[in-house]
């Protein structure tokens, strides 16, 4: 279990700290491997039997054979190792991150020279939840 | 004595490296970034410098997750290139200056800062990247560079506080050695960016505007700013920015801007950078 932090607040944010970090330590191990070329050509050709080689959890084994990005980084994965596996896969940092954010990479480029996502909403799930409260209320007012 | 004469802080954004090698410079997205560095070099080919501190952080490369030093001081006598996963980039070796880093190292430990040393380490994008923006892509690197790897992969960073403080252990430290050298050091990472989660793309220029103004105007501000907030306000990620705070605490109180210059976005990220000098130095 994971104890409550002050930044778990903060949404669409797994931040990688002591407890996921020895939480994750198979996962990053795992990535830190697909540096090496024969590494990666190994995993490549067969996916779940490089995993045994490595100490996962049932959750985060299919987390990464199914390539849920956000998962793997909630189950203590860290996004500059989990890259590697993105890296792996032919992806680059700004891909990985557009799957990650729900959109496609069009999509996500095109925001990100907009300016990017604001802070403004995305500071906190309270304030969050606070003005969606509002939101409904004011359409029930409506 | 051995003197810091400038202080440097940029991003170090990986695609702007991918961007260098690949020979994408003169494209139109990349042009406006680039752009922006031409009269940063200029500026650096006349200070001439004789070392440069580079204060930057490891992306899962030389450190994993077996061994997360929070400051690490490269004492070795060269860094060369890692593979990051696409092969080494195509840069020269990074010379150290193993004497003056011991020095260094033996002083700020004296000082009470109980720094890790390390004396083989391969450097990634993150020393690699602000080289290229201010000395370009030479043949051989313009001068000798002691790297200084900060945790910042690994909540919690050290504070922009402490940051700071072993800023000005390493100007104390630098100012004890004999010979006349001029140092400039480099702070990198940031701007605001969050890679990470449903959340990633988050950029926060109000605020990286208002850190840039403070690294002249207020830095002791810069130093209070909690790690709750960089992230809520500048994104997981953006919390590198306290190691733009070393190299401010390395400078004196009193410097002006030379130069700023800031952009969004490069990649994820909003890359900014900013030159200080001391505040008296001659025109």
């Amino acid at each position: 279990m994971r104890s409550q932090k002050e930044y778990d607040d903060i949404p669409g944010t797994f931040v990688f700290d002591a407890e996921r970090s020895r939480q994750g330590f198979a996962i990053n191990m795992f990535c830190m491997s697909l540096l090496k070329e024969e590494n990666r050509r190994a995993f490549k050709a067969d996916e779940p039997k490089y995993l045994d080689k490595y100490n996962l959890t049932p959750e985060q084994r299919d987390a990464i054979l199914t390539r849920q990005w956000n998962r793997i980084l909630e189950l203590g994965g860290n996004i500059y190792f989990t890259a590697k596996l993105g890296a792996t896969d032919g992806l680059s940092f700004q891909q990985v991150a557009a799957i990650m954010t729900g959109n496609t990479q069009e999509g996500y480029a095109e925001m990100m020279l907009k300016g990017g996502r604001p802070a403004e909403g995305n500071r906190s799930k309270r304030e969050q939840a606070k003005s969606q409260q509002t939101t409904s209320e004011d359409k029930i007012r409506g | 004595m051995a003197k810091i004469v400038a202080g440097v802080a940029t991003s170090h954004v990986p695609a702007i490296g991918a961007a260098i090698d690949l020979g994408k410079t003169e494209e139109p997205y990349w042009k406006r970034v680039f752009s922006g560095y031409e009269p940063s070099k200029k500026w650096m080919e006349a200070l001439k410098p004789d070392v440069a501190i580079i204060v930057f952080n490891d992306h899962a490369t030389a450190f994993s997750v077996e061994i997360i030093p929070t400051f690490a001081l490269g004492c070795a006598a060269e860094f060369p290139p890692a593979d990051e996963g696409w092969g080494p980039r195509p840069v020269p070796v990074v010379q150290g200056h193993p004497e003056l880093a011991a020095h260094i190292a033996q002083s700020v430990i004296l000082d009470e800062f109980d720094l890790t040393i390390v004396n083989k380490m391969e450097v990634d994008h993150g020393l690699t990247v602000p080289m290229n923006l201010l000395f370009g892509s030479p043949a051989e690197w313009p001068c000798p560079v002691i790297p200084l790897a900060v945790n910042v992969v690994m909540y919690p960073p050290p504070t922009g506080h402490r940051c700071f403080m072993l800023g000005q252990a390493i100007r104390r430290a630098v100012e004890s050695w004999p010979e006349d050298l001029r140092v400039v050091i480099f702070g990198t990472g940031g701007m605001s960016h969050q890679i990470s989660g449903p959340r990633a793309g988050l950029i926060n220029s109000e605020f990286d505007r208002a850190f840039l103004d403070n690294m002249t105007r207020d830095p002791i501000a810069l130093t209070r700013i909690p790690h709750i907030e960089y992230m809520r306000e500048a994104g997981a990620e953006g919390i590198e920015m306290v190691m733009w705070l070393v190299m401010r605490g390395a400078l004196e109180m009193d410097v002006r801007e030379t130069y700023r210059f800031y952009t969004v976005p490069a990649s994820n990220t909003a890359v900014g950078h900013i030159i200080l000098e001391p505040a008296l130095a001659a025109e």
